[in-house]
């Protein structure tokens, strides 16, 4: 097995074709760096990875590069030797090698390698504001993290510092800080390499160096809010979270993207049950690092003043609150009335918006009033085509694809259609039952746009007597009902969502809901006359042991989620 | 440890003598002090008529400081709030006026309920530009919550009223680094 020496302790890289930044992760020893990323080429621009590098020979003996190295640059192979900075930080259980006597001049392995990163982050500094204060990336800095723990606390600095002019215009939804950026051209490979559409460059020399864009070509592409991301000082700014919160205030949640059957994988970033800024989480086997700007700003949706936030009873026309006490024991009422009279009748609508667990407890009401009781999946947007990235010049995909926004905009059809298989056998389209006249509908929304509901129904529809719709925002369907319950977004929910490849993300609540909003999964609950604590995990265990394709969510399920066969 | 026996000391009042059970030598020596205080200097201040010279690091009324071009120092870093420990500070930031060429971001709001406050000075020790502080003022009464609880205008004509007074300077520290920092690697 080949075998990496980082800071002497072993370490078997197998097979992989590795770098030393790669390596010394493995060895549980951080390297830092600001421009290597796994997802984008090497350019070994930052120099702040510098590492000493040798080579063991079969006989134990050492020989070291004379120089520092940098080490998302270097390739190792069996027997490299990698000395980093933190050399005095490690495992001490562990022999040391047998290093070059002329190798350390008096010092230790490993002197070389730290002072460098010291006079790396000095001269990144040299230019830089140090605007901290009224710097959004302030807390979540890496400048500021390197230099606490690699860096100098004084500057030696005498010249006036450059202040290139910011570029508030980079695009819509971006602006730059030109004097914080230090040119790691994350973004601008970025642009080059995923999105295809490379708006981006440098410009200029040395210290004048300057992202920009080409004129009149904004950095408009539906991947762009990612350079954000990216970015690892201040210098891209989100225009949409600008100086709304300091970062060490957010309460970031692992949760699952809801605007497209992709299932990115994000961060939500939540202050006091509002959600402030969402962020993509690295997951290969739903989308890889980045996602797009549709999920990435359609957040906004779940902070509306727009949305339903109490239960509303018709009463002679008029919209009336009514509290959940008096509601649901009325919707029992009614719906097994309904049920008892004509349970052809009685349809309730499944949207691709809802929860495994939810889509199953609701389900399993309607099922249990009545066999007879049809459940549909609701109307699933699906906008134009697949948009997959890289692009080339002309905004054609290029092979390989390395990003998909997908044309079909919910995010857990697969999951609904797979409980309404278990449930009744087939999967009936709303469309189908759309133009019967039903006795009693039961719409669990949840759409994020009500035009993406509007969108699936038929222009010629008529509501029945008994609607009951469940959605977030005002739409022809709610408009009609006799009652209104207020939706939750997937921020105020835990559940499971199946993506467009059969992968399963379970995740957790980043926001509480409106304070007389109920989830859909406490509906179910309330309905079916459960006690207890509205649970998913508790009844996500019920699908697995009811659901055979479901089997896998039985147990924990992984943070990256879990494969589902096909 | 547990006490034990030999740890423990008794100790038994003195024996009254025949002067100490007269009382009177003591009553004599009380009248003394009393009569003492009668005809020494008087030490009473006579507030609110006459107003005690406070230290300058006496912790009263926050203030905003102004630039020189009178705008508002703060630049919405939210050191302040962070470190109050009674949550009694609330900023809104927002961009900073375009005619503000040196500035990216400035306080659209600035609120502190000084009932909630318990005048510990750590806002005043956590701003990065000097842009707040805390005064010499001390009595400061409000007929309602709503009175006690000092916007941005307010803490600015704090500053003004107290500069213009000479009782607070603006007291800086910029430039200078703070007791955390550590020498450069050698």
């Amino acid at each position: 097995m080949p075998t990496v020496y980082v800071n002497d302790k072993p370490v078997e890289i197998g097979t992989a074709r590795l770098n030393c930044v790669q390596a010394a992760g493995l060895a549980d020893t951080f390297v830092p760096h600001y421009c290597y990323h796994e997802a984008l080429s090497v350019v070994a621009s930052c120099r702040m990875c510098l590492v000493e590098v040798g080579e063991r020979k079969p006989d134990g003996t050492v020989v070291m590069q004379p120089k520092v190295l940098p080490g998302c640059q270097t390739p190792v192979k069996d027997g490299t030797v990698v000395v980093t900075g933190d050399y005095a930080k490690r495992d001490q259980t562990q022999a040391a090698l047998a290093y070059p006597a002329d190798y350390v001049k008096g010092g230790q392995p490993g002197d070389r390698a730290k002072r460098a990163q010291a006079d790396t982050l000095e001269g990144l500094l040299l230019n830089h504001p140090l605007d901290c204060p009224v710097c959004d990336k302030a807390g979540e800095c890496k400048l500021q993290d390197y230099s606490y723990d690699y860096g100098r606390s004084e500057s030696r600095m005498v010249d006036e510092k450059n202040q290139p002019p910011n570029k508030p215009g980079l695009s819509s939804k971006i602006t730059l800080f030109t004097d914080r950026c230090i040119m790691c051209t994350r973004c601008v490979r970025f642009t080059r390499e995923i999105s295809g559409t490379a708006e981006l460059m440098v410009n200029g020399r040395g210290h004048h160096e300057e992202i920009d864009t080409f004129p009149g070509r904004p950095l408009e592409n539906k991947l762009a809010g990612n350079v954000v991301d990216l970015c690892p000082v201040g210098a891209l700014g989100s225009k949409d979270f600008l100086y709304k919160q300091r970062v060490w205030y957010l309460k970031t949640v692992d949760q699952v993207c809801s605007r497209c059957s992709t299932g990115c994988s994000t961060h939500v970033d939540s202050n006091k049950d509002i959600v402030y800024r969402l962020r993509a989480r690295e997951n290969p086997l739903a989308q890889g690092h980045f996602m797009c700007d549709e999920g990435r700003y359609g957040y906004h949706f779940a902070n509306s003043a727009e949305r339903f936030v109490r239960p509303q009873v018709k009463r002679d026309g008029r919209f009336q609150p009514a509290p959940w006490a008096q509601v649901t024991p009325q919707l029992k009422q009614e719906l097994s009335a309904a049920v008892q009279a004509n349970a052809r009748g009685v349809v309730a609508v499944l949207s691709p918006y809802l929860t495994v667990e939810e889509a199953f407890l609701l389900g399993s009401y309607f099922k249990g009033l009545s066999a007879d009781v049809r459940l549909t999946l609701g109307p699933v947007p699906v906008v134009g085509e697949d948009d997959r990235y890289p692009k080339d010049v002309r905004g054609n995909a290029v092979e390989p694809t390395k990003f998909v926004i997908r044309a079909e905009k919910c995010p857990n059809r697969r999951g609904v259609e797979a409980v309404l298989t278990h449930l009744q056998g087939a999967v009936i389209p709303f469309a189908d039952v759309a133009r019967e006249a039903l006795d009693a509908l039961w719409f669990a929304g949840g759409y994020p746009e009500p035009g993406y509901a509007e969108a699936g129904i038929p222009s010629d529809w008529k509501a029945p007597a008994l609607l009951v719709a469940q959605d977030l925002f005002p739409s022809l369907v709610t408009a009609a009902a006799k009652y209104v319950l207020p939706g939750t977004s997937s921020f105020e929910k835990e559940g499971t969502f199946v993506n467009h490849a059969g992968l399963a993300q379970s995740f957790g609540r980043a926001a509480r809901p409106p304070v007389e909003a109920r989830t859909e999964l406490q509906l179910g609950y309330d309905l079916l006359g459960r006690r207890g604590l509205a649970q998913a995990a508790v009844v996500r265990a019920e699908v697995a042991g009811a659901v055979s394709w479901l089997a896998p969510l039985g147990g924990e399920v992984p943070a990256n989620g879990v494969k589902l066969g096909d | 440890m547990p006490l034990t026996e030999t740890d423990v000391r008794w100790v038994e009042a003195p024996k009254l003598g025949f002067w100490d059970q007269l009382y009177l030598p003591a009553m004599v020596d009380g009248l003394k002090t009393t009569l003492g205080h009668m005809f020494s200097k008087k030490i009473t201040e006579q507030y609110p008529e006459q107003e005690p010279t406070l230290p300058p690091n006496y912790r009263g009324v926050h203030r905003l400081n102004r630039d020189e071009a009178g705008r508002v120092k703060c630049v919405a870093c939210y050191m302040c709030a962070t470190a109050c420990p009674a949550h009694c500070i609330d900023i809104v930031a927002a961009p900073a006026p375009t005619e503000w060429k040196d500035r990216e971001k400035y306080p659209e709001t600035f609120v502190i309920d000084e009932l909630r406050c318990i005048y510990c000075g750590m806002c005043e020790e956590a701003c990065p530009v000097d842009a707040i502080e805390l005064t010499t003022l001390y009595d400061l009464t409000g007929a309602s919550r709503e009175q006690m609880v000092f916007d941005k205008e307010k803490l600015l004509s704090v500053f003004d009223q107290t500069t213009k007074a000479g009782t607070d300077p603006v007291r800086s520290r910029a430039g200078k680094l703070g007791a955390a920092s550590e020498p450069p690697p050698q």
